[in-house]
């Protein structure tokens, strides 16, 4: 993603100017695909997994475009675009990308071209595509709508090709995980919508005295009610958005359910859709409900320490593959939660990093569970043993993948949490140190889980485990490229990131008056010290080669 | 010259990448040989920007910035080199011992089908190494530093078949893990107060700092320290390290990066100039501490790579003695000397494994100096060197610290001598047990016959061999007749039974790095001698690095001369002592006189190690395990019986599943009514 970002900073912004729009494209592309694929009849199934992959590749292309054409350093929202959907109460189809939703959009297009290339279904390809499809259109919607309506309906429209897709293409209980995971999340849902209209109605759009569902009207409005009634609105969002995140206590459908997905549907589900919960928080918790952020946020940072340590702690003891990678992801969606209510730059930033950046890692644990699932038909550690004796190329790519979700630095799994526990220290630092405490765990869970699969000697089944195939590997690359890229060189992500984080931090500033989001001390308060002699402070923005040397200077050169 | 600092990390990193994708098709030796060159190469640029910042004369503080790695906020941090006195030196000793173990390792390695792989791992960890010394801010420091924590891991494990080693490896990587955690404390303390993680801002400034404040970032950077560099309580993973291969333990484990906690505290003494008094004594406590425990546990382990496992931790805790006193200077020169003489005894004795026959039991040995003639010569020169021997280099260090913890506290000075003594007791045991004592194996080895009746193991079962012979009991039916030699079983010494086994001297490229590092052994004082200021060469170079860790930037006075050659006395009286003393106990190889000089509980390493294991295995595991049941009875329990009582108590689980499903939707749909109309209500009162 690096260094697509360097080679297309020349290209401009060429496409807003050309007028094509690009956000309703994204959505209408898997939306198109999915019909098509309803129109090709069942016995043609390689016809139906052509398109398929074709059209995911086509949104991820379009994605990858929108990238390019973004215009760094802008806080705003871009490439908007809306239309009328229901007149009277001012509800549009209204989309827009800013620093936040940017690369949650980019990765759900390179996401579900790579879920969809991993595996196939054992039956009913048709089916198994069209919900497939049909998530992306819901995924990209959510992260693109600016409309708290179309948000919610897209929001909604992510459930039910998720549960089909447990449901009837999972493994053992699945009628029950994909039950689950559906009630858990309308309960959720129901509670935001009533939110929804309530704070529709309660803000009447600043302007004249009309309902509207416009994000931005809303929020800028300054008539989200306070007191009693907007915490319950806050409440309604935060829940809903608990849940599918998920945040600790609302996490026990989550294991269930990816114990139970097929490949596809735990990639798309730990790589994009528990992402559509913390980007709530970001866009709605935060952004609409500015004050009752603030004064809850403790709240949240508990329930998102109490998820870091609880995660990784319950992870360790799980049985399953599957449950233990589910579990670390409650962990690290506790790193999004604290670092997003620690409200400072660090720690947002952070936040969307761990965002973006599990969705890589987690999204390439998945892939490689389900080449493990294909070849031997279980998750259980029981049942596994010593596989890199005979698979390598597979326990090599498992193991940097595994490192970077232990957050190794220089993989893409440390930039993130690092930020999150560097910003919630200097917001909040007592859950910061306990929250750290949270990376020895996460060396334990996979650490131990690794030593059981793929150290020792291996018994018959897994002597003959075959190494990834050349299809395989293929798969793997751009995950790997990212993993180290996004790792070594995080900037290009963060410099898009920041003007709209910074916005965002603005607004709840100026919401709660006399609060300012807490930054470092720079030295401010140090008591002045006698250096001795040639010891000066030098200053870090200064460090260039050469200037920041303060005596090999003028002989370094020999 | 300096412009070239990039190169010094770069090109293991190359060496990495390329053995990493291409390894295989290199094959053996040759992918070893790429592997060497890298490093190597690494050695030479290490020269040149050392050189480069010996003439630039001055301050000899010099950065290079390469990228910015992280920016948010006001926060930002570069991948950006310090090349200063002390990281000149730091890189100088790890690129070239790392260049002559790759060197070593392509003889040693020579039968291992993973051959490539190990040496991709060797050049990945000199650039993680690398990168701790080198970078200018904590955060790169931390980025080596983890970095070496997973070569480590991939290392120990690197015969990941057994068990054993898969399980050492995690050990080594969690027990490091607790310590990393103190040092990202340390950094979010640092970062909030200075606003910056570069060692050009904070260090100067630290000074500055409340009190309490330097406190806090001292105690956790030196939690940290613990981690990697294995003091107590954390030292437990650094013995089970030596299941990785002998190289691995000469490099990793023994003279570089064990030794990173000792340059994390010199590099940030600052900070600890500006704490409270207590924490200089909490360090140099700690480090005697661990000097005289794992001394002690030294004096009564079989296995030689053992044996020179806790020699290591012991003479860790001689360089936190050391910063704990205040000598800066003292604790760098021990960590190169000790660097060269470690290195030295643990390459010999994967010689000494190598020529045996995988053997590492010292009680199968015996009488090799004269199979194994350059080990032996080389082995004899490093123990010199570690006995505290003048003129050998650990004499001159280890005075050094010796003399400045006396000056911190008597009590210390004293106990640093006492180790001093074991040191020289439980190396001249190693030696002695190895290169003298009549030989055990082949047609030497002591055979008898035992009849095994349980009841007779059971006592026996207090004694030394207690683990064995109990292993040995569980395979054998009662009153079996069992061959013993040396009193352990045969099974799995099949190596040295066998009466027509000779050992055998290993090839150049494992003899060239021995003679090189004895070389060095024997030499290496000469970097710091005491005489007059003139010869304290390492003292001048690294003032400039060490000047913020004294209190008021004023050194310290340092022992008198008097002091100097008191200590000098002593200590030699002391070694000389402790040679004697071992070579009358293990000369003739007697095993009964032996074992009485061989408590069980030194031989169990105070019991410490079996005591956090079965903590971790028993109540650790047990609140994980408790954990779990919460989550799968109280919270998931909390969700399925909401269906449940709903609906009230169906039987059998297909009921209960079905019967879940349409109660839980009665629920939401009752409770979505009640809340829309709570709210409409509200709303619409607007």
């Amino acid at each position: 993603m690096s260094a697509l970002l360097l080679a297309s900073e020349a290209a401009g912004h060429a496409a807003e100017s050309l007028g094509f729009p690009l956000l309703p494209a994204l959505v209408l592309i898997p939306l198109v695909g999915a019909l098509v694929i309803l129109c090709i009849p069942a016995e043609r199934d390689d016809t139906i997994r052509l398109v398929a992959v074709l059209t995911a590749i086509a949104a991820g292309a379009t994605s990858i475009v929108l990238l390019t054409q973004f215009a760094t350093g802008e806080p705003g929202f871009q490439f908007q675009s809306s239309a009328t959907w229901i007149e009277s109460l001012d509800i549009k189809l209204a989309l827009g990308v800013d620093g936040i939703s940017l690369f949650l959009v980019v990765l759900t297009g390179i996401l579900f071209p790579i879920s969809l290339l991993a595996t196939k279904p054992d039956h009913n390809p048709k089916g198994y595509y069209f919900w497939l499809t049909a998530l992306e259109v819901g995924c990209l919607g959510v992260f693109l709508a600016l409309d708290l309506f179309a948000f919610f309906v897209f929001f909604e429209l992510t459930l039910v090709p998720l549960y089909m897709l447990i449901g009837k293409w999972g493994h053992g209980r699945r009628v029950y995980a994909a039950t689950k995971f559906f009630l858990f999340t309308m309960v959720g849902s129901v509670l935001m919508l009533v939110s929804i209209v309530a704070v529709a109605f309660a803000a009447k759009a600043g302007d004249g005295g009309t309902v509207t569902f416009d994000l931005v009207k809303i929020a800028t409005s300054g008539r989200v009610p306070t007191g009693w009634a907007g915490a319950l609105m806050f409440f309604g969002f935060v829940v809903a958005f608990a849940v599918k995140t998920p945040v600790f206590p609302f996490h026990t459908w989550l294991p269930d359910a990816h114990t139970e997905a097929p490949t596809a549907g735990s990639v798309d589900l730990a790589g994009v859709l528990l992402k559509l919960g913390t980007y709530g928080f970001l866009r709605f918790a935060l952004y609409l409900f500015p004050v009752q952020a603030h004064d809850f946020a403790p709240v949240l940072l508990t329930l998102g320490v109490a998820g870091i340590i609880y995660g990784g702690a319950v992870a360790a003891m799980q049985k399953n593959l599957k449950r233990i990678v589910a579990y670390s992801s409650v962990a690290h969606m506790g790193f999004v939660v604290v670092g997003l209510f620690a409200l400072n730059p660090q720690a947002i930033i952070g936040a969307i990093l761990v965002m973006v950046n599990h969705g890589i890692t987690t999204g390439a644990l998945f892939v490689l569970l389900g080449f493990l699932y294909s070849r031997r038909h279980t998750y259980e550690l029981s049942e596994l043993r010593g596989i890199q004796k005979s698979a390598p190329v597979f326990a090599g790519i498992f193991t940097l993948v595994m490192l970077a979700s232990v957050g190794l630095p220089g993989l893409n799994g440390f930039p993130g949490e690092f930020l999150v526990l560097l910003g919630t220290f200097i917001a909040h630092r007592w859950w910061a140190v306990v929250a750290a405490g949270g990376v020895i765990i996460a060396a334990l869970y996979l650490l131990w889980a690794y030593q059981r699969v793929f150290h020792g000697t291996p018994d018959d089944a897994n002597a003959r485990f075959p190494d990834l195939r050349f299809s395989e590997r293929a798969v793997m690359v751009p995950l790997i490229l990212l993993i180290v890229g996004l790792g070594v060189y995080p900037k290009p992500l963060i410099d898009r990131m920041e003007p709209s984080v910074r916005a965002l931090i603005v607004h709840i500033e100026e919401a709660n008056p006399g609060w300012v989001a807490p930054t470092s001390e720079h030295g401010n308060d140090l008591s002045p010290v006698v250096v001795p002699a040639a010891a000066s402070g030098g200053h870090e923005g200064e460090a260039e080669p050469g200037a920041g040397a303060h005596t090999a200077t003028a002989e370094e050169g020999r | 010259m300096l412009r070239l600092t990039w190169l010094i990390p770069a090109l293991p990193l190359l060496g990495f990448v390329l053995l990493a994708l291409f390894g295989k098709r290199l094959g053996n030796p040759f992918a070893g040989w790429v592997g060497t060159f890298f490093a190597t190469g690494s050695f030479v640029a290490a020269v040149l920007v050392f050189a480069g910042l010996y003439q630039a004369g001055g301050e000899r503080n010099f950065e290079q910035h390469l990228f910015t790695w992280l920016p948010a906020g006001d926060f930002s941090v570069d991948i950006g080199f310090l090349v200063d006195p002390l990281s000149a030196t730091m890189i100088l000793f790890v690129t070239g011992i790392a260049a002559l173990i790759h060197l070593y390792s392509i003889g040693y390695m020579h039968h291992d089908e993973n051959f490539p792989k190990f040496f991709a791992y060797l050049n990945l960890f000199v650039f993680s190494m690398l990168m701790l010394v080198l970078g200018n801010n904590l955060l790169l420091t931390f980025l080596g530093w983890e970095g070496v924590g997973a070569c480590s891991y991939f290392l120990i494990s690197f015969w990941f078949q057994k068990e054993a080693n898969a399980s050492a490896g995690k050990k080594a990587f969690i027990t490091n893990r607790v310590g990393d955690w103190g040092f990202m404390v340390a950094i979010f303390v640092v970062f909030l107060k200075f606003g910056s993680l570069n060692y050009s801002v904070i260090l100067p400034a630290a000074g500055g700092l409340a009190r309490t404040t330097a406190t806090f970032i001292a105690v956790m950077l030196f939690v940290g320290a613990c981690g990697k560099s294995a003091q107590i309580p954390l030292y437990i993973w650094l013995p089970d390290a030596m299941a990785g291969p002998t190289p691995v333990s000469a490099l990793i484990h023994a003279a570089t990066m064990v030794t990173a906690g000792v340059y994390l505290m010199v590099r940030c003494n600052a900070f600890i100039a500006a704490s409270a008094e207590w924490v200089s004594w909490l360090i140099a406590a700690v480090g005697c501490l661990t000097a005289f425990v794992a001394a002690m546990v030294g004096t009564s382990q079989y296995d030689i790579k053992k044996v020179l496992a806790y020699s290591t931790v012991s003479q860790l805790g001689y360089m936190f003695l050391a910063v704990g006193s205040g000598a800066y200077v003292a604790a760098i020169f021990h960590m190169i000397t000790h660097a060269f003489f470690k290195a030295c005894l643990f390459l010999g004795s994967g010689s000494v494994i190598h020529g045996m026959g995988d053997e590492q039991d010292m009680r199968f040995m015996g009488r090799l100096q004269r199979f194994l003639p350059i080990t032996s010569a080389t082995f004899i020169v490093a123990w010199l060197a570690i006995a505290g021997v003048p003129p050998f280099s650990g004499f001159w260090s280890k005075d050094e610290i010796l003399e400045f913890a006396y000056l911190k506290s008597p009590i210390l000075g004293f106990l640093g001598l006492v180790t001093a003594l074991i040191t020289a007791y439980y190396m001249t045991r190693q030696v002695t047990m190895v290169f003298w004592a009549p030989a055990r194996w082949g047609e030497h080895a002591v055979r008898e016959e035992v009849a095994l009746a349980p009841a007779a193991v059971v006592a026996a079962g207090e004694g030394e061999e207690a683990d064995a012979e109990a292993a040995a009991a569980a395979e054998v039916p009662a009153g079996e007749v069992v061959t013993l030699v040396n009193g352990l079983p045969v099974e799995g010494h099949e190596a040295v039974v066998d009466p027509h086994f000779h050992p055998h001297e290993s090839g150049p490229e494992m003899t060239i790095p021995l003679i090189v590092l004895a070389v060095l052994a024997v030499f290496g004082g000469f970097l710091n001698l005491p005489f007059t200021h003139g010869t304290e060469f390492l003292a001048s170079w690294l003032e400039p690095a060490v000047r913020l860790g004294y209190p008021g930037g004023l050194e310290p006075e340092g022992p008198s001369p008097l002091l100097k050659v008191l200590f000098a006395a002593m200590s030699t009286l002391v070694a000389a002592a402790g040679i004697a003393y071992a070579r009358s106990v293990f000369k003739d190889g007697d095993r009964a006189k032996a074992a009485r000089f061989e408590p069980a509980l030194l031989q169990d390493a105070w019991r410490y190690d079996r005591a956090v294991t079965a903590f971790m295995g028993g109540p650790g595991r047990r609140i994980f395990d408790g954990l779990a049941w919460f989550d799968r009875t109280v919270v998931d329990g909390a969700v399925n019986g909401t269906g449940v009582l709903i609906r009230s108590v169906g039987r059998g689980a297909r009921r209960i599943q079905s019967g879940y499903v349409r109660s839980y939707a009665l629920g939401v749909a009752v409770g979505a009514v009640v809340v829309v109309v709570l709210m409409a209500v509200r709303v619409l009162s607007f």
